[in-house]
């Protein structure tokens, strides 16, 4: 099942459209969250758990799994959302998103079934992920971890700490997706503290980079199902995406990284989410 | 009592000898192989060594990733730094992760003394009390370090261990030696005053005692190795059977094990208290020794400060 030629397409496309609907709902009942980073995350995340990672919701701490780090935090709510929809909780559990004792809080936490490490405090993720890569190494197993990061995390310099650490260790388990919509809270990433050359850095540090659309699903399959090299470096994955994608009124917005969509706002989002939807089902059904 | 073996060299001992036998047990540091003695460990024990280079903060997120993935996980280097420079990856993947890290600072207080404030860390207890789900010990001499480390393989909660850098006179023998966490010694009985100490404060605490008891004031004193979670227990019946309570510590008077008491004592029966502590200034530069006399961290200004509480209490 986790073979790209076999996967349908268009059902994944159509599965991360509905999650993108849940995102903004939840969004909406909480009044807070990351709308933008949370919209560009939603392809990777579905890629990631329903065709490409090792999971099993029945025994979220299977031995193992494959490992995932939500390392830039505030996308939780695509965490969840797709968390759910995999089953690792019931889905009812979303409903309580930003309310009082809520079993969700707004950042991950590794209370909730099927995550990892509790995040929210950017830069930390590649460096825990790097402990369960070395980990993994020690015991001869030969699970992978992956670590989705923003690119306004790359700010900070305990990232690098970490990246340093991984290829000296040939860390070659060890997979870091940088979700490039290139905004962070105050504007443009290159205007805020410039990132680029995103790639020759990566390189610099000893890592394989590979650059892909980060928007889609089949492109990202392909990455990840075929495209990692197991040659003694770990690999940085440069998923191009849009912050915001799939709404058009909030794509590319730096404010909407953690606006909250007013109630006209959100019929209008689920009106064009409910669009495309109804395109790919007809495109499936016409094949 | 002479002794010339530091506690950082009892606990990497220790360690080498159950490592040994026990493929799970990890050390990570952070180019610190000279200042915590695992320069052995190192070259015994490869497969078992991790070294990070000097990147604190990777150092402990990297050990919180290796302990969530089941390892028995020792990070080990320079208590100033892990309690400032990783601070927030103590909080964030040991402590709110509740990944079971054993964090070994070493060469805290102001064993570096003449290094200056950036190599003091007068702080530690203060912040790492405040964090929710870690244990905070401070060993008192290479016995009880031994019996700690022993106790902390078995642990499988995150903790946060301040050691010195020097040699410390012994203030147990193989016999009597007893660790257990959360669970405070009394080294003397009395019945006048409490003297509470912890780590390398203990012995000095205990030097007062015995002083004080030829002068015939009858001390108790504790060592309250475990200052998280507290002994509550040993604080309360210092509170009922004796009269007064000093503390010494080699931390600031701020957030320390003064303050860890007193916040009990006065939640619970108010008792005259002296907390002796450094002050709430960068330190003078001197030795280890030289701080601990000039800012007042000795027998003989503890039975000073003894003799102020007891006469202030009387007049």
């Amino acid at each position: 099942m986790n073979i790209a030629g076999n996967t349908d397409i268009s059902s994944l496309r159509i599965r991360a459209e509905k999650i993108r609907k849940k995102i903004l709902e939840i969004i909406f009942n909480a009044k807070s969250g990351h709308t933008g980073g949370s919209l560009s995350a939603v392809d990777i995340l579905t890629a990631l758990y329903f065709n490409v990672m090792n999971v099993d919701p029945e025994n979220p701490e299977m031995s193992g799994r494959d490992r995932f780090i939500l390392s830039k935090g505030h996308s939780v709510e695509a965490y969840y959302c797709v968390l759910a929809e995999r089953g690792f909780f019931p889905k009812e559990w979303l409903d309580t998103y930003g309310k009082f004792n809520s079993p969700l809080a707004g950042h991950p936490v590794n209370s909730v079934p099927g995550i990892e490490v509790n995040t929210g405090a950017l830069g930390h993720g590649l460096s825990m992920g790097t402990g369960m890569a070395i980990a993994a190494k020690m015991n001869m197993l030969q699970y992978r971890i992956y670590v989705l990061m923003g690119d306004g995390e790359q700010n900070e310099g305990s990232v690098y700490e970490a990246a340093m650490a991984a290829s000296h260790y040939k860390l070659d388990n060890l997979v870091a997706i940088t979700d490039r919509n290139r905004l962070q809270i105050s504007g443009n990433t290159e205007n805020v503290m410039k990132l680029e050359r995103l790639t020759e850095r990566w390189q610099a540090f000893g890592w394989n980079v590979i650059e892909t659309d980060g928007n889609c699903v089949e492109k990202l399959l392909d990455v990840f199902l075929n495209g990692i090299p197991g040659n003694g470096y770990p690999t940085m994955i440069i998923a191009e995406t849009v912050k915001g994608k799939g709404v058009s009124f909030i794509e590319n917005k730096a404010e909407w990284h953690h606006k909250v969509p007013t109630e006209s706002e959100l019929k209008d989002a689920i009106n064009e989410l409910n669009q495309r939807i109804f395109k790919y089902q007809k495109s499936t059904q016409g094949q | 009592m002479s002794n010339t073996i530091p506690c950082r060299k009892a606990f990497t001992d220790t360690l080498i000898a159950e490592a040994e036998n026990d493929k799970n047990i990890i050390v990570v540091t952070t180019d610190a192989r000279g200042s915590v003695t695992l320069g052995e460990f190192a070259r015994r024990l490869p497969e078992q060594f991790v070294e990070l280079g000097i990147a604190e903060q990777n150092g402990i997120g990297v050990s919180a990733g290796l302990a969530l993935s089941g390892k028995n996980v020792f990070v080990c280097g320079p208590a100033c730094f892990y309690s400032a420079r990783s601070l927030e990856q103590v909080k964030t993947d040991v402590a709110y992760s509740n990944a079971p890290v054993k964090i070994i600072g070493v060469s805290g207080g102001v064993s570096y003394g003449s290094l200056g404030a950036t190599h003091q860390s007068l702080h530690d207890i203060a912040v790492m009390r405040a964090l929710p789900g870690l244990t905070v010990i401070l060993p008192c001499d290479i016995h009880q370090t031994r019996l700690m480390t022993k106790e902390l393989i078995k642990y499988r909660y995150p903790v946060y261990v301040r050691m010195g850098r020097g040699a410390v006179p012994d203030v147990y023998d193989e016999t009597n030696a007893s660790f257990t966490i959360g669970k405070a010694n009394t080294l003397l009985v009395g019945e006048d005053l409490t003297i509470i100490g912890c780590g390398e404060t203990v012995y000095h605490c205990l030097e007062a005692g015995k002083k004080l008891k030829e002068k015939g004031i009858s001390a108790r004193i504790i060592d309250m190795h475990t200052l998280k979670p507290l002994d509550l227990e040993v604080i309360k019946k210092a509170v009922e059977e004796t009269s007064a309570i000093i503390t010494v510590e080699e931390h600031s008077i701020n957030g320390g094990l003064g303050a860890a008491v007193a916040s009990e004592v006065v939640q619970y029966r108010p008792i005259p208290m002296k907390i002796i502590g450094f002050p709430d200034e960068f330190l003078m530069h001197g030795k280890s020794a030289e701080l601990f006399e000039h800012y007042g961290l000795t027998s003989t200004n503890i039975v000073k400060e003894a003799y102020n509480l007891l006469h202030n209490k009387d007049s």
